[in-house]
């Protein structure tokens, strides 16, 4: 009786160390010398094995890195953090990118935007938008069936309450899945520290955007004329930023009659003088767009608090380096 | 002679007419995963007739030598994958120490032979067929030969299919296995094969 259950154990569990040993003294004999800087760059990999920056997983990021082929900054979701990183272990000079992160650009929501009709079929923003281009009445709007939800490997990105996908910006890794997946051409990466977005892609006529919704671009080009920077073009009847020329001064967002320039402003900053440095120049009171600044010649200057709009170009004017740019 | 005669039907009947993909319907996991490009599909499939061919003899001697001797032969497919795994392992690390190209070549798909239910099939249809040790290594030679032209000629096909106008709802996967019900059809062809 005994022996019915001792016998399988004992086989099997020596079968198991048999083979055990056997492939450890195999491993000693056969061992192949893996190239450590694979090992350590693999180690500062974030390791979810997304597959954004086109190689099979994290493992084959590595040993792409090491072996040439792949640029230190191919990982798009560790940023410039892990370029550093490997930078660092492979003892190259780093060329850390911009930190980007994904913007769902619609925000009209079920109080904002008109629906053509109910949509009761497949729970997919590829499938709703085949029929008819979606329930919303705007062809451009975001459908709030999570397709971007489904792809997020990080749990970034989340249907609110008013049915429409909306970004963590913490959380988001600029991997760029969810950009891949709007059947909309919705979601876009913009640049970490850029605070101001035209939320909205409609390339319809003004008109036609004031009926689908209360709060989408309607072309009437008065971000283009409030930007004393240049950086907003309209184009096929969507306002457009250049983040490369954008300030975060943040006055597009005021002037726009819909809001459909979005701006944290929160984040937005403020000039501080030190007046202990400044020597009365008065170049950054010539230089500031908004009249923010005033002081006669050699008199110490100050920002007027209400007119200030953190653009920063004053900080970069000051000769004498008196001008910081803080928080609010 | 008679014996030898048996061992080449054995041979024939194992890689064309029972072919294990086409016919027993396994292993189709590599054979829809691998068969992209005629070369991997080639590699996977010599692959996987190193692996079968071995470990069919192994689990053959396992089998007769410790399971049967211990009369506790139920532990049969435990066993057997105990046996198959320690085998692609150790078979992967000689490839890497001593043809670093082969396995590069290979790569991922040497540990999946793991998990390739090929590698059981045989090793469990040789005992059921109560064959001998000869017999066992033809047939795992046969099993896998036809597993290998079978994968070749899929991805054959396949590679032909990439640039062909399919509709889309048929694209990938769909029409992959369209194909691979032809082909199965294709091979019921060789039933007359053997009287």
């Amino acid at each position: 009786m005994i022996e019915s259950i001792l016998y399988p154990i004992l086989t099997l569990s020596g079968m198991g160390l048999l083979f055990g040993v056997g492939l450890a003294l195999a491993y000693k004999r056969y061992e192949v010398k893996v190239d450590p800087k694979v090992e350590a760059v693999r180690e500062v990999l974030p390791g979810a094995n997304c597959g954004a920056c086109g190689y099979p997983g994290c493992d084959g990021f590595a040993s792409a890195v090491v072996n040439g082929g792949a640029s230190p900054s191919g990982c798009p979701v560790g940023g410039a953090k892990v370029t550093e990183d490997i930078c660092e272990i492979l003892g190259v000079e780093a060329d850390v990118g911009e930190d980007m992160v994904a913007k769902v650009l619609c925000q009209g929501d079920m109080d904002r935007a008109k629906d053509k009709f109910i949509y009761t079929g497949v729970e997919d923003c590829a499938a709703a938008s085949m029929l008819s281009s979606g329930p919303k009445a705007c062809s451009y709007g975001c459908l709030g069936l999570g397709s971007c939800v489904k792809v997020c490997q990080f749990d970034a990105i989340h249907i609110d309450e008013r049915g429409i996908a909306v970004v963590d910006v913490d959380k988001c890794t600029a991997c760029g899945q969810c950009v891949n997946a709007c059947p909309k051409g919705l979601i876009e990466m913009v640049p970490k520290k850029s605070f101001v977005q035209v939320m909205c892609i409609s390339k319809d006529r003004g008109k036609d955007v004031r009926k689908y919704c209360d709060i989408g671009c309607i072309a009437c080009r008065i971000c283009v004329n409030a930007c004393e920077f240049g950086a907003i073009e309209i184009e096929n009847n969507i306002a457009k930023i250049d983040y490369d020329k954008c300030t975060n001064c943040m006055v597009c967002a005021e002037k726009c009659p819909t809001n459909a320039i979005y701006a944290n402003f929160e984040r937005r900053k403020r000039a501080y003088i030190d007046a202990e440095k400044c020597i009365g120049c008065t170049i950054c009171s010539r230089n500031c767009s908004f009249d923010a600044i005033e002081g006669e010649r050699k008199v110490k200057h100050t920002i007027i608090d209400d007119k200030c709009t953190g653009c920063g170009v004053c900080a970069s004017k000051c000769p004498t380096d008196a001008i910081t740019m803080g928080d609010r | 002679m008679e014996y030898l005669s048996k061992l080449i039907l054995l041979f024939i009947s194992s890689a064309l007419i029972n072919n294990i993909v086409l016919s027993k319907t396994l292993a189709i996991c590599p054979f829809l995963g691998v068969s992209k490009r005629v070369d991997t599909a080639l590699g996977m499939g010599m692959a996987v007739t190193f692996v079968i061919a071995i470990s069919s003899v192994i689990t053959y001697i396992v089998h007769y030598a410790i399971l049967v001797l211990l009369g506790i032969e139920y532990m049969q497919v435990i066993a057997f994958i105990l046996v198959i795994a320690t085998l692609v392992q150790l078979i992967e690390m000689i490839i890497q120490k001593t043809s670093p190209t082969l396995y590069s070549a290979l790569g991922v798909y040497l540990p999946l032979i793991t998990t390739n239910c090929a590698v059981l099939g045989v090793a469990i249809m040789n005992i059921q067929e109560n064959y001998d040790l000869i017999q066992t290594l033809v047939n795992g030679i046969g099993v896998s030969l036809g597993f290998t032209l079978a994968i070749v000629l899929f991805a054959g096909i396949r590679e032909r299919l990439e640039l062909s106008d399919i509709p889309a709802h048929l694209q990938g996967v769909p029409i992959a296995l369209i194909t691979a019900g032809l082909m199965s059809v294709a091979f019921m062809g060789f039933q007359g094969l053997i009287k």
